[in-house]
C-alpha cells in the first residue's frame, strides 16, 4: 500500500505492538494477557508491516520462516511439558524455580504458545498476501 | 543410556561436516557405550536377576517409562547396540563422501534408539510408541535415496505394511490391557491365565499377531522386506541382522508366556512360519542380486523363528534362541560383505561376478566363515542352532520337513554367495576389485569370526546368552547344553541330509533359478503386485468419495453448513418444547446501550454495503462493539482476544475476498437474496433462542470456585483464564497449538498447490481426468 503516513508510522507501530505483545504474554499469568493474545498481537504487527512495506520486507524482518517460528514454539511447549520427567512427576506438571523472579515451565509453555500463534498466523497472512501480489 | 544414540544423532550432521567420514569413529561410541553398559549387566542377568527401573509419566493414560532387562531383552539390546556400532563404522566408509552421510548416520542412530526402546520397555504404550518409531525411522532409512522411484516405493510400502500392522498391535495391546487391567508386559504375563480364559483372547491375539507378522515379514506380508533392499546396504544389514524385522519375533517371544498354551497360537504360528520359511527360501533361489538373495533368506529365517516359537516346547524355544543369535551374526556379516563386493567390485549381480577370491582375500574368508555358519556346518554357531532345531522336531511331522527344505535352500544361497562370487575364473568387474578399508571390513570380519568363536566356547555362550534368554521366553529356568561338535544322533543325520540337499541345489543353482522363474511367471500375481493394486484402489476410491462429498463449489458447502446449523439449533427447541421464556428487559447503563447500538449499526451496515470491502469492515465494527461489551461485563481476557481475532479476521477476510475473482459489488437475483436471507434469519434466531435457553438454567459454579480457589495455590497465578490455559489444561493447549501449526502448514500447502504446476505422483489413471476438470 503506497501511503506515506502508513510507511512512516508502520515500523514504529509494529515495534510497539511486538514489544507490547511480549509484555502481554509475560504478565499473562496474573493479569489479562497470555501467550495466545500476545501471539495474535504480534501477528497483527507483522500484518501491518507487510501491508506497509510488502511481504518480502516482512519476511526479511522476521528472519526465520514463520512456520519455523511456529515449529520452535511447538517444540518449546512440548519440552516444557516433558521437563517434568526429570523430576519424576507426571507429564505437564508445572515446575517452579524461584531465583529472585519466578521462573517456571508454565511460563516457557506460554512462550511456546506465543511463538506458535505468531508463526502460524503470520504464515497464513503472509502467504495470502503474497499470492495476491502476483 | 537409552538416549545416547539420540544424542549422537543430534550431533551427527555437524560431526560429519567437520570430520568427514572419520566422524563415524566418534559416532559409533554413542552405541558402543550403551553396549558396554548392557554387557555389564550380563552377570546379573545370567544369575537369574532382572533389572528394572523407570518412573511414572502420564499415569492417566497408563503410559509410564518402565524398563526391564531380562535374558531376552538383554540379548536383543546387546545385538542392537553391538551390531549397531559396527554398522555405524561401516556406513562411515560405505557412504564416504556422500553429501547426506551425516543425515544417514543420524537416521541409523535414531533407528537404534527406537529398537532399543522396543526391547527394553516394559510398558505397553511405550512399547507401541517405540514400535512405531522403528517403522518411521526405517521409512526414512529405506527412502534415504529419495530421488529414486523404487526407493520411495520401498519406503512407503514398508511404512504402510508395518505401520498398519502397528495399529492392529495397538488395538491388541489395549485390549489385553483392558482384560487384565495391567499396563505393563510383566503385568500381562502375571495375568496370563485370566487372558487365556477370556472370550476375547483370540481376537486380541489375532490383532497382536497381525502386528508381529507385518513387522517380521511373515507370509503374506513378506513382500515389503525385499523391496526395502532399496535402502543403502548398511541399513539392510542392520534391519536384517539384528533389528526391525526381529522386533516381531521379539514380541512373540515376549508374549509367549501369555499365549503359548492357546490352540490358536500353536496352529497359526507354525503354519504361517512354515509357509514363510518355504516361500522365502524358494523366492531366494530365484534372485540373482546378492542383497535380494539374502533378503529372501531373512524372510525364510524369520519364518523358521516364528514356527519354532509357535511349536513352543522347551527345546523349540531353545532352538529359536540359538538360531536367532546365530542368524544375527551371519546375516549381518553377509549383508555387509554383499555391500563390500558392491562397493569395491561395482556389481551385486551374482551372474556377473566370479573369481574375486584372489583380489579380495579377506572378504572371501569372512564370507566363507559366515556361510559355514549359515549353512550349519559343524563347529559353527549355525550348526548348534540347527542341531537344536532338529532335536526339537524329531517327531517327523510337517514342520520338520519344512525345516529341512528351508535349511537346505538357505545352505545353497549362503554358499552360492561365498563360493560362486569368489571362486572360478576371474570375471571383468565394473571396478577394479580389492578389499575395503578398515572401516568397511571391521564389521563383517568381526561378525563372521564371532559366529565361529561363540561356537567354540559353548559353555559360556549358554551360560551368559542362550540359557537366560530361553528362560526369559519360557518363564521358567532352562539350560541349553548343545555343543558345536558333531555326535552321531538323529539330528546329526538330518543335518547331513540338509547339507547334501543344499549341495545338490547349489550344484544346479542356475537350472533351479530358471525353473523357479518360470513357475513364478506362470503364477504371475503376487502380494507385491496386490499391494500396488490395493494402493491404487484406495486412491481411486478416495477420489470418487471426495468428488461425491465435495463437488467443489463453496456456496453449496456454506449453504448446507448453515442449513444444518439452523436446523440443529431450532429443531430440538421446538420438538421438545424447550423454548425460553421471554427475557426481562435488562437495566442498561447508557454507555452499554450505546455499544449495543453500535453493534447493531455495524450489522445494518453489512447488509446495505455496496462493496465487499465495506461489508467486511462493517462486520469488524460489530465485532469490536461486542468485544467492548465483554470488557464492560467483566471478561477482559475474552475481550482482549476478541479484539485481536476480530482485527485479524478482517485482515484475512479482506485478503481472501480480494483474491477471489469476483465483481467488486455483489448483485444477485431476488430469489437468492430471499433464500440466503431466510437461512441467515433462521440461524440467528436459533442462536438467540438457544443462548437465552442456556442462561435460564441455573449456573453451576463448582468449577469456577475450584479454579479461583486453587489457581493461586497450585499454579501460582492470579489470572484464572491463563492458568487454565497453560496449567490446569496444559495438555489441551498443547494439542490446540499443534493444530494451529498444522493449519498454518496446510494453508501454505494449499496455496502453493494452486500456484504450482500439477506434478504427477502416483500412477493414477484418474489423474488426467482430474486435470481436465
Amino acid at each position: 500500500m503506497n501511503s506515506l503516513i502508513l510507511r512512516t508510522l508502520a515500523p514504529v507501530i509494529t515495534l510497539l505492538m511486538i514489544v507490547f505483545s511480549v509484555f502481554v504474554t509475560l504478565r499473562g499469568h496474573n493479569s489479562p494477557g497470555g501467550g495466545f493474545i500476545g501471539g495474535l498481537l504480534a501477528a497483527s504487527g507483522v500484518a501491518l508491516y507487510a501491508l506497509a512495506f510488502g511481504v518480502a520486507a516482512a519476511r526479511r524482518m522476521l528472519r526465520l520462516h514463520p512456520l519455523t517460528i511456529a515449529a520452535i514454539g511447538l517444540i518449546v511447549s512440548a519440552l516444557s511439558g516433558m521437563a517434568s520427567a526429570l523430576y519424576g512427576v507426571p507429564y505437564m506438571t508445572g515446575l517452579w524455580f524461584d531465583i529472585g523472579i519466578d521462573l517456571s515451565t508454565v511460563m516457557s509453555f506460554d512462550i511456546g504458545v506465543y511463538l506458535v500463534v505468531v508463526g502460524a498466523f503470520s504464515s497464513i497472512l503472509l502467504t495470502l498476501e503474497e499470492t495476491e501480489d502476483e | 543410556m537409552l538416549f545416547a544414540p539420540l544424542l549422537g544423532a543430534a550431533f551427527s550432521p555437524l560431526l560429519v561436516r567437520a570430520l568427514g567420514h572419520n566422524a563415524a569413529w566418534i559416532l559409533a561410541l554413542s552405541l558402543f557405550v550403551p553396549f558396554l553398559v548392557f554387557a555389564g549387566h550380563i552377570d546379573t542377568v545370567a544369575a537369574g536377576g532382572i533389572i528394572t527401573g523407570g518412573f511414572t509419566w502420564a499415569p492417566t493414560f497408563g503410559a509410564d517409562f518402565l524398563w526391564k532387562l531380562d535374558g531376552l531383552s538383554l540379548t536383543f539390546a546387546l545385538l542392537i547396540s553391538g551390531i549397531g556400532t559396527l554398522i555405524v563404522l561401516y556406513s562411515g566408509a560405505y557412504l564416504k563422501g556422500h553429501p547426506g552421510q551425516g543425515r544417514f548416520i543420524a537416521f541409523i542412530l535414531m533407528f537404534s534408539f527406537s529398537m532399543l526402546g522396543v526391547v527394553i520397555s516394559d510398558n505397553l504404550l511405550m512399547l507401541f510408541i517405540y514400535w512405531e518409531l522403528t517403522s518411521i525411522t526405517s521409512f526414512l532409512l529405506i527412502g534415504f535415496d529419495h530421488e529414486r522411484e523404487a526407493a520411495r516405493r520401498g519406503a512407503y510400502q514398508a511404512l504402510l505394511v508395518t505401520g498398519g500392522g502397528g495399529l492392529c498391535l495397538l488395538a491388541g495391546l489395549l485390549m489385553l490391557g483392558q482384560l487384565t487391567g495391567a499396563n505393563s508386559i510383566s503385568g500381562l504375563i502375571a495375568g496370563g491365565a485370566a487372558i487365556r480364559d477370556h472370550y476375547l483372547a483370540e481376537a486380541a491375539l489375532v490383532l497382536v499377531l497381525l502386528g508381529a507378522f507385518t513387522k517380521s515379514a511373515q507370509f503374506p506380508f513378506h513382500f515389503w522386506l525385499p523391496n526395502a533392499m532399496e535402502a543403502p546396504t548398511p541399513v539392510s544389514a542392520f534391519l536384517h541382522s539384528a533389528t526391525m524385522v526381529k522386533a516381531g519375533v521379539y514380541l512373540l517371544m515376549r508374549l509367549y508366556p501369555v499365549f503359548g498354551e492357546m490352540d490358536l497360537w500353536q496352529t497359526a504360528l507354525p503354519l504361517f512360519g512354515g509357509v514363510t520359511l518355504l516361500v522365502g527360501g524358494f523366492l531366494a533361489l530365484r534372485q540373482t542380486d546378492l542383497k535380494l538373495m539374502l533378503a529372501y533368506t531373512t524372510v525364510a529365517s524369520l519364518g523358521l523363528l516364528v514356527m519354532l516359537t509357535g511349536i513352543g516346547h522347551e527345546k523349540a524355544i531353545e532352538a529359536a534362541v540359538l538360531y536367532l543369535f546365530a542368524h544375527a551374526l551371519f546375516k549381518g556379516a553377509l549383508f555387509m560383505i554383499a555391500g563390500v563386493i558392491d562397493h569395491e567390485a561395482g556389481s551385486r549381480d551374482i551372474t556377473k561376478l566370479g573369481g574375486l577370491g584372489r583380489a579380495m582375500p579377506i572378504t572371501f574368508a569372512a564370507a566363507l566363515i559366515a556361510a559355514c555358519s549359515m549353512g550349519g556346518i559343524p563347529f559353527f554357531a549355525g550348526f548348534m542352532a540347527k542341531e537344536e532345531i532338529y532335536a526339537a522336531l524329531t517327531t517327523g511331522n510337517l514342520a520338520m520337513i519344512a525345516a529341512i527344505a528351508g535349511n537346505a535352500m538357505m545352505f545353497a544361497i549362503g554358499f552360492a554367495i561365498a563360493l560362486k562370487v569368489f571362486l572360478g575364473p576371474a570375471v571383468e568387474t565394473p571396478k577394479h576389485a580389492h578389499d575395503g578399508p578398515v572401516l568397511l571390513m571391521a564389521g563383517p570380519v568381526l561378525l563372521a569370526i564371532m559366529g565361529l568363536a561363540v561356537a567354540l566356547v559353548p559353555t559360556e555362550l549358554h551360560q551368559f546368552i542362550s540359557s537366560p534368554m530361553a528362560s526369559a521366553v519360557l518363564g521358567a529356568s532352562a539350560h541349553v547344553e548343545i555343543t558345536a561338535i558333531p555326535h552321531i544322533s538323529l539330528p546329526f543325520l538330518l543335518s547331513l541330509l540338509t547339507i547334501v540337499l543344499g549341495a545338490v541345489i547349489l550344484l544346479f543353482l542356475d537350472r533351479v533359478r530358471a525353473a523357479a522363474s518360470r513357475l513364478l511367471d506362470i503364477i504371475g500375481w503376487g502380494p507385491d503386485r496386490g499391494f500396488d493394486q490395493f494402493v491404487s484402489g484406495t486412491v481411486r476410491g478416495a477420489w470418487h468419495l471426495t468428488r461425491f462429498l465435495q463437488p467443489g463449489r463453496l456456496e453449496i458447502y456454506l449453504t448446507v453448513v448453515f442449513i444444518v446449523i439452523a436446523l440443529s439449533l431450532l429443531w430440538p427447541l421446538f420438538a421438545f418444547g424447550e423454548l425460553p421464556a421471554w427475557p426481562s428487559w435488562p437495566a442498561l447503563q447508557i454507555h452499554e446501550a450505546a455499544f449495543m447500538l453500535i453493534a447493531v449499526i455495524g450489522l445494518v451496515a453489512v447488509l446495505i454495503a455496496r462493496s465487499r470491502i465495506t461489508a467486511i469492515v462493517a462486520l469488524g465494527i460489530q465485532g469490536f462493539a461486542v468485544a467492548v461489551l465483554y470488557l464492560l461485563f467483566g471478561a477482559p481476557d475474552l475481550s482482549f482476544t476478541q479484539f485481536m481475532v476480530e482485527t485479524l479476521s478482517v485482515v484475512i477476510l479482506a485478503l481472501i475476498m480480494t483474491r477471489l475473482r469476483l465483481d467488486v459489488t455483489d448483485r444477485r437475483p431476488l430469489g437468492h437474496v430471499l433464500f440466503d436471507g431466510a437461512i441467515a434469519i433462521a440461524c440467528g434466531l436459533g442462536f438467540a433462542l438457544f443462548l437465552l435457553r442456556a442462561v435460564e438454567i441455573p449456573f453451576n459454579t463448582e468449577l469456577t470456585e475450584f479454579f479461583s480457589q486453587y489457581s493461586k495455590i497450585v499454579a501460582h497465578g492470579a489470572n484464572v483464564v491463563n492458568v487454565i490455559i497453560v496449567d490446569f489444561r496444559g495438555t489441551d493447549t498443547l494439542g490446540e497449538i499443534a493444530v494451529v501449526t498444522i493449519t498454518g502448514l496446510a494453508i501454505l500447502a494449499l496455496i502453493r498447490l494452486r500456484t504450482a504446476p500439477v506434478t504427477r505422483t502416483f500412477n493414477d489413471p484418474d489423474l488426467e481426468e482430474r486435470e481436465r476438470i
